[in-house]
């Protein structure tokens, strides 16, 4: 398998012409399978166009092929086919500053299949990064998306990984993401994973998360069940150094029959080290939402705080928004959606 | 029709002689205790009519029984709009009327921007029309118009920013809850432009305020007391009557002026039985 690094190259899948020219000279089968995947990834939030500039690095993987790779100065890609799916190393250069996305394009065409992800992400010391991948399943009737995630992110750098997720209407799909992230000293982990496109189906998020001293972690999870969709999310927050920080939001809303599990918890460990967990979660019709949250603190210096509001949207908002002529299903759909959509105020920005 | 002349800011509104509001012997009672007690009270379009009171003398629950909200159904009495009892209808079908209210703690809204709450009372998407509501609050659209209504708001902003909302949606009878609450002075002055402008494009407004310089906009003032409405005349007289007499009277009871369980506040009550209650446009 070949490489890309330290310049504007293109990666190549074996055995076939992969990379943008693939969209244009390629045979048809192939050319159809690109354009389906940059629509699926349209429906799921992003740009197709942003996949086209030449200084944006980009993944497009679909089912177990890599259709597309592009690598600009400061990042490689490499990547190797396993079984049902791809092994990917994404490496950021001590010091680089990655001052366009990185975008990621993963999902399955078909109605069936099974796509694995084992990515290791490696930010190294110093650098700025941001990713936005989008995980589209359009047609899916028995779909499974396995992410295994390992991402390191170095003494004082910063990663901004964003999660979009396009699932169509059928249910039919498993999402099942896991990540184990360290981050080191002084460093920065942001990471907002997004449900609310189409049927969530099966959701297991589990990501597990230590911080070194003065590290701030910030993790946002939203999503949005419906019919007998089934929503779990599992958050690990060890802060294990001094002055380390860490946020976790959650917004879920389930309506219908679905179901929604959250559990989170926050260890604050070593002196001066704070963190807080926020959790909303609102529930329509016959759903069930449950929020198990666990504080652990392990040295005197240190504080976890928790709240949440599990429950019906808030009356005061309602009735705020059926005094200006709303009905009560576009006002709850509205909240919902203002819900699933917001931006954490503590959110940075990648140049400081 | 007929003029009305607002005394301080040298403008004259039209009225119709006829009131947009008629409230009629208005009770609610919750938890055992009358939160609102015969309650007469008159808008009329045009006009900026002033609630002034003490803290839970029961202003603002009167605002949200005006509205609808939920807990807030009367007991007795009639709620005449526009000629019609309202109390049936519910909180959007009764803005879909014309009538809305301005909170005194507005809702937080994640994800919402300021932009599209203000224009959620419109008929339909206008832009303009929400760029000049928040440019009548003095929030510049071009800073404040992506933000989200959320907690980042300051609580004054946010309060504008309902304003801008009730303003941009032109309701035939706005209910403004203490909307100076948590406004800096200089702010003050567009706010009280803002009331002025509402009432002279025709709306009725209702306006629950502590401040002198805002009840001095009003045209009318009514004063309430313990769940009952004990003056209404014009907005000088009521604060006068307000500082005067109804305070000092409470006071010297030794009584908190809610407190409607001691002998003390039901006697001051029903002494001022012989004010005029209810009464029209002065």
């Amino acid at each position: 398998m070949s490489a890309a690094k330290n310049g504007a190259q293109r990666w190549h899948a074996p055995g076939r012409r992969a990379g943008r020219e693939t969209n244009t000279s390629g045979n048809n089968a192939e050319a159809g399978e690109m354009n389906a995947m940059l629509e699926a990834y349209r429906q799921a939030g992003g740009d197709p166009e942003a996949l086209k500039l030449p200084d944006v690095a980009t993944l497009v993987v679909s089912g177990d092929r890599v259709l597309a790779a592009h690598a600009v100065p400061g990042i490689s890609f490499q990547a190797e086919a396993i079984q049902d799916g791809v092994k990917a190393r994404i490496a950021v250069e001590a010091g680089a500053r990655i001052e366009r996305p990185i975008h990621l394009c993963f999902g399955v065409i078909p109605a069936e299949g099974v796509q694995v992800i084992e990515a290791e992400y490696d930010i190294g010391d110093g650098s700025q990064a941001q990713f936005l991948a989008h995980c589209s399943f359009p047609n899916a009737v028995k779909v499974q998306h396995r992410m295994q995630a390992r991402i390191n992110v170095g003494r004082s750098a910063i990663l901004i990984y964003t999660e979009e997720h396009y699932h169509g209407q059928g249910g039919g799909v498993e999402v099942l993401p896991r990540a184990v992230v360290n981050v080191e000293q002084g460093g920065r982990f942001t990471t907002t994973f997004s449900l609310v496109r189409g049927r969530a189906g099966r959701m297991e998020l589990d990501y597990e998360v230590d911080a070194d001293a003065g590290s701030t972690v910030e993790m946002t999870t939203k999503a949005y069940g419906s019919v007998e969709d089934q929503i779990t999310v599992k958050e690990l927050v060890r802060l294990n150094g001094p002055q380390a920080r860490g946020l976790t939001r959650t917004r879920v809303a389930v309506r219908d029959d679905a179901r929604s599990q959250v559990f989170t918890t926050m260890e604050g460990n070593a002196p001066g080290a704070r963190g807080h967990m926020d959790c909303t979660e609102i529930v329509r019709g016959a759903a069930e939402a449950r929020n198990t949250p666990i504080v652990i603190v392990r040295h005197d210096q240190a504080q976890v705080t928790h709240e949440a509001a599990i429950g019906t949207v808030n009356r005061k908002e309602l009735e705020s928004l059926l005094a200006r002529g709303l009905d009560e299903d576009q006002a709850v759909d509205l909240i919902i959606r203002g819900m699933l959509r917001s931006e954490s105020p503590l959110a940075p920005t990648l140049v400081e | 029709m007929e003029l009305v002349h607002n005394r301080v800011y040298g403008l004259w509104a039209g009225a119709m002689s006829e009131p947009l509001l008629r409230v009629e012997g208005l009770c609610l009672r919750r938890d055992g205790r009358d939160l609102l007690r015969n309650v007469n009270l008159e808008c009329y379009p045009g006009q900026v009519h002033t609630l002034l009171g003490l803290n839970g003398s029961g202003k603002s629950t009167l605002a949200y029984t005006l509205m609808g909200c939920e807990g807030y159904r009367p007991d007795s009495g009639h709620i005449w709009y526009d000629g019609m009892d309202i109390q049936e209808l519910s909180i959007s079908e009764r803005a879909r009327r014309g009538l809305t209210l301005a909170w005194q703690e507005p809702a937080r809204f994640e994800g919402i921007p300021v932009g599209k709450y203000v224009g959620l009372g419109l008929p339909q998407p206008d832009r303009q029309a929400v760029v000049a509501a928040l440019e009548a609050v003095a929030l510049p659209a071009k800073y404040y118009g992506y933000r989200s209504a959320d907690r980042t708001l300051s609580g004054g902003e946010r309060k504008r920013v309902e304003l801008a909302a009730v303003y941009a949606m032109r309701p035939r009878l706005a209910i403004l809850d203490e909307p100076d609450s948590g406004i800096d002075m200089l702010t003050l002055g567009d706010i009280t432009l803002l009331i002025r402008r509402l009432a002279m494009e025709g709306s009725a407004v209702l306006l629950i305020t502590h401040r002198d310089e805002l009840a001095e906009v009003a045209d009318v003032a009514s004063l309430m007391c313990a769940g009952s409405v004990i003056f209404t005349g014009g907005p000088l007289e009521a604060a006068r009557y307000f500082t005067t007499r109804c305070i000092p009277h409470l006071e010297s009871l030794g009584a908190q002026p809610w407190d409607e369980t001691k002998p003390e506040v039901k006697m001051a009550l029903e002494s001022n039985g012989s004010i005029r209650q209810g009464g029209g446009p002065a």
